[in-house]
Formats: C-alpha cells, sequence, structure tokens
C-alpha cells in the first residue's frame, strides 16, 4: 500500500493547485458580516447630537425667568452670581458671558456670547454635560430654560422670549461668522 | 522674538499657565529633597541626566503606593513580606533587596498572582497639569525617561473633560446609525469578531506646548511636549463597519461620541474615517487602559488628540458636521484678527530633543548621544536634522526606527561637546515635504494682524540651551 502514497499526494498537488480556492482565506459573498444588531427605535431613544439646524431638538419650551431659578439651583455654584465663572479648585466653571468684541484685542475672552457660533451648541451641551457634577439631569424644558437665561444674561436674546425646538435655531449668535476653514499646511511656510 | 507683539492668551489659559509653573516648581523641589535624602546625593549626575538609582521613601510617600491583590499573591505562595510603610513608585511593589541576589531564592514564579509590576526602582510617573477641576485636566508623559518609540501603556498621557468613566465591557456597545443603510448596535463580542488591523500611532493632544508661545515657560519637556504618546493599536477598520451597515450618499461627517460624563462628541470628515480610521479595543498588546478609552475608542491618525474619542458608545453618519462645544468654543484656533480656524484637525511635523533636555545637567564635556522624537500627522517622516550652534548650521540624525505613517520615530545625533555653551535644536520634515518651522515663522503667520490668542497646534522647533557648566535649560533662540 506503501507505494501508493507518492501518488496520492501529487493528486492532492495538482487538484489543489488546480482549485485554488481551497486553500484561500474566504468571505461571505456580499463583503459584509452579519455581526451586530438592528438598532431599535426605542433604543435610540436616549441618544442626541443637535446640529445648527436644530434637526432632533426636543419639545418643550422655557425663558429666562424660568432659566433664573434653573441656573441658581444648578449652575451659579460653579459658574457664579454674574455668570463670570469661577476659576477655584474643585469648581472652574467656566466664565459664560462678556468679553463681546475682545477677539482681536490684546486679552480676548472666550465666553458663550463673545465666541460660540451657534446657540444650539449651548442647547446640546448643557444637555449632554452639565451641571458638571450630575450630568444630564435636567429635564429638557430646564435645558431650554436656562439656555434663554445665559442667551438672555449676553443680550443675545430678549428676556421674555421663549426658546424651543423652532426658535432656537434661529437664534443669531455674536461670532457667527468668526470662524475660517483651516489654512494648514500654512503657503507662507513654503517660501 | 522680542520685538514681537506677544500671544494673547485668553484669561483662562493664563491662570493655567500660572498654576503649571507652580505644580512643575514644587514637583521639583520634592525630586531635589528625595534626591537630596539618597544615597546618590554626590552623584554629578543627580540632577537628571539619568534617573536617580534608588527610589526615595520620602518621595514616595504621599504617592500612590501599589495596590496588588495580597489575597491572590498570598493563594499562589510567599513572597517577601512588604512592611507597611515601605512604599513603592505607582505601578510598582516594593521588595526587601537582598545584598546579594545569587545567593538566595529570588521571588515564586507567577507570585505576582499573573501579572507583573515594573521594577520598584522606576520612578517615572505622568504629571499633571493642574487645572481647577481634577476631573477636567490633562496629565502629560515624561518623554525624557521614555526608552524607544512606543510609550508605556500607563504613562499615556490623559486628557479627560469628564474624569475616567468604569464601563463593563460586558454591557457597553456601539451604535452606528444617521445616514445608514441599517442602523447597528455592536457590541464587543462583535466587533472583536471582524477581521481586524494592528497599527502604531502617535496621539497628540493639539495643546501640546499650549505654555510656550511667549517665552519659554515649562522647564522640562515632560513640560513642554509630554502631550504626546504613541502605542500599538489593535481594531476593527472603520469601512468595515461602514459596509456592514451601508453607507448613504450624503453621509460626509461622522459623529463620535463617548461614554463619558463629558459624553464628548466631536464631528469627523467621512473622507478620513474610511481613510485611516480604526474603532481600537487593544493597546500595546492588551486591552486599550481605562484612561485611554477601556473598552474602545477611536483612532484617527494623525488627527489633534481630542477627535480620538474614547470610550465610544456612538457613530452618527450626517450631512454636516455637528458644531459640538469641542469643535467650536474649544479646539478652534483664535487668530490675531479676531477671526478662529475651524476644523484644524491635522498635526503638523514636529520633532524634540529628549536627551539632553531642560532641567538636566551634563557632567562635563565629552561625547553626549543627543536622542530624540520625530512624528507627523500628515504622513511618514522623512528625515531628521539637529543643530547645536542655534540653527546656524544643521547635520542630517540617524533614524533608529522604522518610519511608519502617522507615527513617531527615535532619532539620534552623536556629539563631542567641548565645554562651550551650545543651543541644541531638532527639526524633521515628512513625506510630504513639509519642514517643521521655527516659533517666528509661526507666529507671523498666525499672529500677523496683531495680537492672537491661537493656544492650538504648536508644532515649533524647541531649543535646549546647555551652558558652560552643563546644566540644560528651556529657551527661545
Ligand atoms: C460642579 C461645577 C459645575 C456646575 C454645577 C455647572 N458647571 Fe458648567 N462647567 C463646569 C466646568 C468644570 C466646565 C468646563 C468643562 C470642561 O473642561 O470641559 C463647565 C463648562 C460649562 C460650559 C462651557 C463653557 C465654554 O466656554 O466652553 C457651559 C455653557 C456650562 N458649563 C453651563 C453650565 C450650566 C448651564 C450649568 C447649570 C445647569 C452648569 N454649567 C453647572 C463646572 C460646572
Amino acid at each position: 500500500m506503501s507505494t501508493h502514497k507518492p501518488f496520492i499526494t501529487a493528486v492532492c498537488a495538482v487538484v489543489m493547485a488546480a482549485c485554488p480556492i481551497a486553500a484561500i482565506a474566504q468571505m461571505p459573498n456580499d463583503a459584509r458580516f452579519g455581526f451586530g444588531t438592528p438598532a431599535k427605535p426605542e433604543d435610540m431613544a436616549r441618544y442626541f447630537s443637535i446640529p445648527p439646524s436644530g434637526r432632533g431638538l426636543p419639545p418643550g419650551n422655557g425663558t429666562a425667568e424660568q432659566g433664573a431659578k434653573v441656573y441658581a439651583e444648578n449652575c451659579v455654584a460653579c459658574h457664579g452670581e454674574r455668570l463670570e465663572g469661577i476659576p477655584q479648585p474643585g469648581l472652574g466653571g467656566d466664565k459664560l458671558i462678556g468679553g463681546r468684541g475682545t477677539l482681536a484685542t490684546q486679552t480676548p475672552v472666550k465666553t458663550v456670547e463673545s465666541y460660540w457660533p451657534y446657540a444650539t451648541t449651548l442647547f446640546d451641551y448643557v444637555k449632554r454635560a452639565m451641571p458638571f457634577s450630575v450630568p444630564g439631569s435636567l429635564s429638557d424644558n430646564d435645558v431650554y430654560a436656562v439656555v434663554a437665561y445665559v442667551l438672555s444674561e449676553a443680550k443675545i436674546i430678549q428676556p421674555t422670549d421663549v426658546m424651543n425646538a423652532e426658535s432656537l435655531p434661529n437664534v443669531r449668535m455674536p461670532n457667527r461668522d468668526g470662524f475660517v476653514p483651516d489654512a494648514r499646511p500654512e503657503v507662507q511656510l513654503y517660501h | 522674538m522680542s520685538k514681537m507683539a506677544p500671544v494673547q492668551y485668553d484669561e483662562k489659559t493664563r491662570r493655567y499657565i500660572d498654576a503649571m509653573i507652580e505644580a512643575e516648581e514644587q514637583d521639583r523641589a520634592a525630586l531635589r529633597a528625595a534626591e537630596g535624602n539618597s544615597a546618590d546625593a554626590e552623584c554629578p549626575c543627580r540632577e537628571g541626566m539619568f534617573p536617580t538609582r534608588a527610589p526615595s521613601r520620602r518621595r514616595f510617600l504621599v504617592a500612590a503606593g501599589s495596590t496588588v491583590g495580597a489575597g491572590a499573591a498570598g493563594l499562589l505562595g510567599a513572597r517577601a513580606a512588604v512592611a507597611a510603610d515601605r512604599k513603592a513608585p505607582p505601578g510598582a511593589e516594593y521588595f526587601d533587596v537582598p545584598d546579594d541576589p545569587t545567593k538566595q531564592q529570588g521571588r515564586p514564579v507567577a507570585g505576582d498572582g499573573g501579572y507583573g509590576t515594573r521594577s520598584q526602582f522606576e520612578t517615572e510617573v505622568r504629571q499633571r497639569y493642574p487645572t481647577p477641576n481634577e476631573n477636567t485636566s490633562w496629565s502629560l508623559t515624561p518623554l525624557d525617561k521614555m526608552l524607544g518609540n512606543l510609550t508605556a501603556s500607563g504613562l499615556h498621557f490623559e486628557r479627560h473633560h469628564g474624569g475616567i468613566p468604569t464601563i463593563d465591557p460586558a454591557r457597553h456597545q456601539l451604535v452606528v446609525h444617521g445616514l445608514v443603510g441599517t442602523p447597528k448596535t455592536f457590541t464587543m463580542a462583535d466587533l472583536k469578531r471582524f477581521p481586524s488591523v494592528t497599527r502604531k500611532h502617535f496621539i497628540e493632544c493639539s495643546g501640546n506646548g499650549l505654555t510656550e508661545w511667549n517665552k519659554p515657560t515649562l522647564k522640562t519637556v515632560q513640560g513642554t511636549h509630554g502631550l504626546l504618546s504613541t502605542s500599538e493599536w489593535t481594531g476593527v477598520l472603520f469601512a468595515t463597519i461602514a459596509r456592514e451597515v451601508g453607507l448613504k450618499e450624503d453621509g460626509a461627517w461622522v459623529l463620535a461620541e463617548g461614554s463619558d460624563a463629558a459624553v464628548m462628541t466631536r464631528s469627523i470628515p467621512m473622507e478620513k474615517m474610511l481613510r485611516d480610521a480604526i474603532i481600537a479595543y487593544g493597546q500595546n498588546g492588551e486591552a486599550i487602559r481605562p484612561e485611554q478609552g477601556y473598552p474602545v475608542r477611536l483612532v484617527l491618525p494623525g488627527y489633534e488628540g481630542n477627535t480620538h474619542i474614547k470610550w465610544l458608545r456612538r457613530l452618527e453618519v450626517s450631512d454636516k458636521p455637528f458644531m459640538t462645544r469641542e469643535e467650536t468654543s474649544k479646539y478652534t484656533d483664535l487668530l490675531g484678527d479676531g477671526k478662529a480656524r475651524q476644523f484644524s484637525l491635522d498635526m503638523d511635523a514636529k520633532s524634540v530633543i529628549t536627551f539632553p533636555s531642560g532641567d538636566m545637567k551634563l557632567p562635563g564635556p565629552g561625547f553626549y548621544n543627543i536622542g530624540g522624537l520625530a512624528w507627523s500627522g500628515r504622513g511618514r517622516v522623512q528625515s531628521v536634522d539637529v543643530s547645536v550652534d542655534g540653527g546656524t548650521s544643521w547635520y542630517p540624525a540617524r533614524i533608529e526606527s522604522t518610519p511608519e505613517p502617522m507615527c513617531t520615530v527615535r532619532f539620534s545625533f552623536p556629539w563631542m561637546w567641548n565645554g562651550q555653551p551650545a543651543v541644541l535644536q531638532s527639526r524633521c520634515m515628512d513625506d510630504t515635504g513639509y519642514l517643521q518651522p521655527t516659533l517666528k515663522e509661526l507666529v507671523a503667520i498666525r499672529g500677523s494682524n496683531g495680537p492672537f490668542g491661537s493656544i492650538y497646534h504648536l508644532n515649533a522647533i524647541q531649543s535646549w540651551a546647555v551652558a558652560a557648566d552643563g546644566s540644560v535649560s528651556n529657551v527661545h533662540a
């Protein structure tokens, strides 16, 4: 029997050479693997990210008057009575208003009022990450209200203006046109 | 430099810089005290040319000691008794040092519970930048102490905006949705079933060096350049996941969101996502460290560090960027004319000499092997030059590791120091032909129209002055 072995080996070699498919890695035919589970709408409910168009802003509304209370209860400890920021250890809340017109001066002051291009970003950020110690704990009405309060203290909207999914994207921020695309690599360096 | 208008930092940044100067001073004082207290006090190298040879107890009295589970070790067998007051540096465990290790048995195999620690004699640590709130802060890699090209995972720099979350990988999911055919949720097990890639890349915070615009401010290279680290990352390409969910025609941006208290979000151009993005779960051969995004982070080779979203839980495909707080209020570059550059994402070519570097002291004239790191976010490092006369003449350096795209390389340059004052510099060129600029050139561009607050993206040539007594300091030359 042992005399057959070289023959069988030779046949195998020929077959494998002729049919390389048997020896290569394989992929699903449509290049998809089928891993993962289709996301259900109810699983998606907890996610949000609000672009300048306001897409995805939740129902609800608030005014600066209501927001003053929300601010006093949830923000003042770190951001200060006059929204001036408290740079103390353990707090470190940023200055939220002021600085308008300083960006091209010797002492630029970057705040929501002076620097932020979109009001939708303020809603998104406060809902997502504030109050710092209990992020994501405010109701949507409270977020609209405190956003209205900050914008009103910054003299960007009137104290009576109602902030909601329709009005917020229409708020025009003072530094709306203050941003330019990245100009790097800087051509001046190729001199 | 003196004739130019100084860079204007905003007031928050000015406070941060003052605090960092103070913290670095305290750190150096503690180091000096520890060294004065050790047997090495007479070593001429003690001022930082080489690490001190024995860790001082006093220095680590307050530092967190190692907390390797004593229970597990006890189960596995006897080991040297650890006296309560004998503290080891972070990441190490204290053991009594025998007079002659050849005359007694060492520690038993696997006596460490099955996961090793570093030597108790190795003391380098990350240093935290003293922002007022320690949950939104950063820590810097001790580049002067790093060996080789990869950064030890435990020394990789950190930047968190809401602390380090503790995440159970069994419960963690990544959802991919928006302008896709089939929105899908992936468990960690799902992600690990896909074909993976393993690639070495640096990550650098765009705020690296922000203290250094106006004048040489921090003393050590850890302070001036420590927001840079390199790892080998393992994970699934975003391109693979994109095919899995199917992309719709208008998908031009992808929002990445983290699962930390900051719920960090950044918008990334689709082109970058499809070309380079890795959904990474591995770092240097093991699971990503919690500080680096455990169980999964986005790695965007060559992009500024903030975009490499840690604790990644969501990717949303969109037609436009979302204008999140981190891409408007932060991580934008305010120029002299009051306009700010936005989506300044690439990290330009940069290099730095790490030996000798600030706060070291050369024991005397003679041979020194100058060494450092070079990197570019736009490709491979092509060449590195070194100058010992403040940039008047340049000589090619030796490249000591294989250049890879968007990865650091080690370089070195043999130098006979004649004992005269010298100014050491390095500059690199990447494979796009971009040459690392001088600080003067950068300031002329970004601040040409008066003052500016462009604190990010400082990739200028770094200068270290060597004085006749061998002491090395940070200078602008
Ligand atoms: C425990 C302290 C604390 C509280 C309470 C707090 N914040 Fe903050 N806030 C911070 C810190 C710290 C930051 C900076 C976060 C970072 O570094 O990413 C911040 C940042 C912000 C910013 C971004 C500022 C900028 O220019 O980028 C806004 C807006 C803000 N907070 C609004 C609020 C509002 C509204 C509330 C109340 C609902 C609130 N904060 C409550 C600490 C606090």
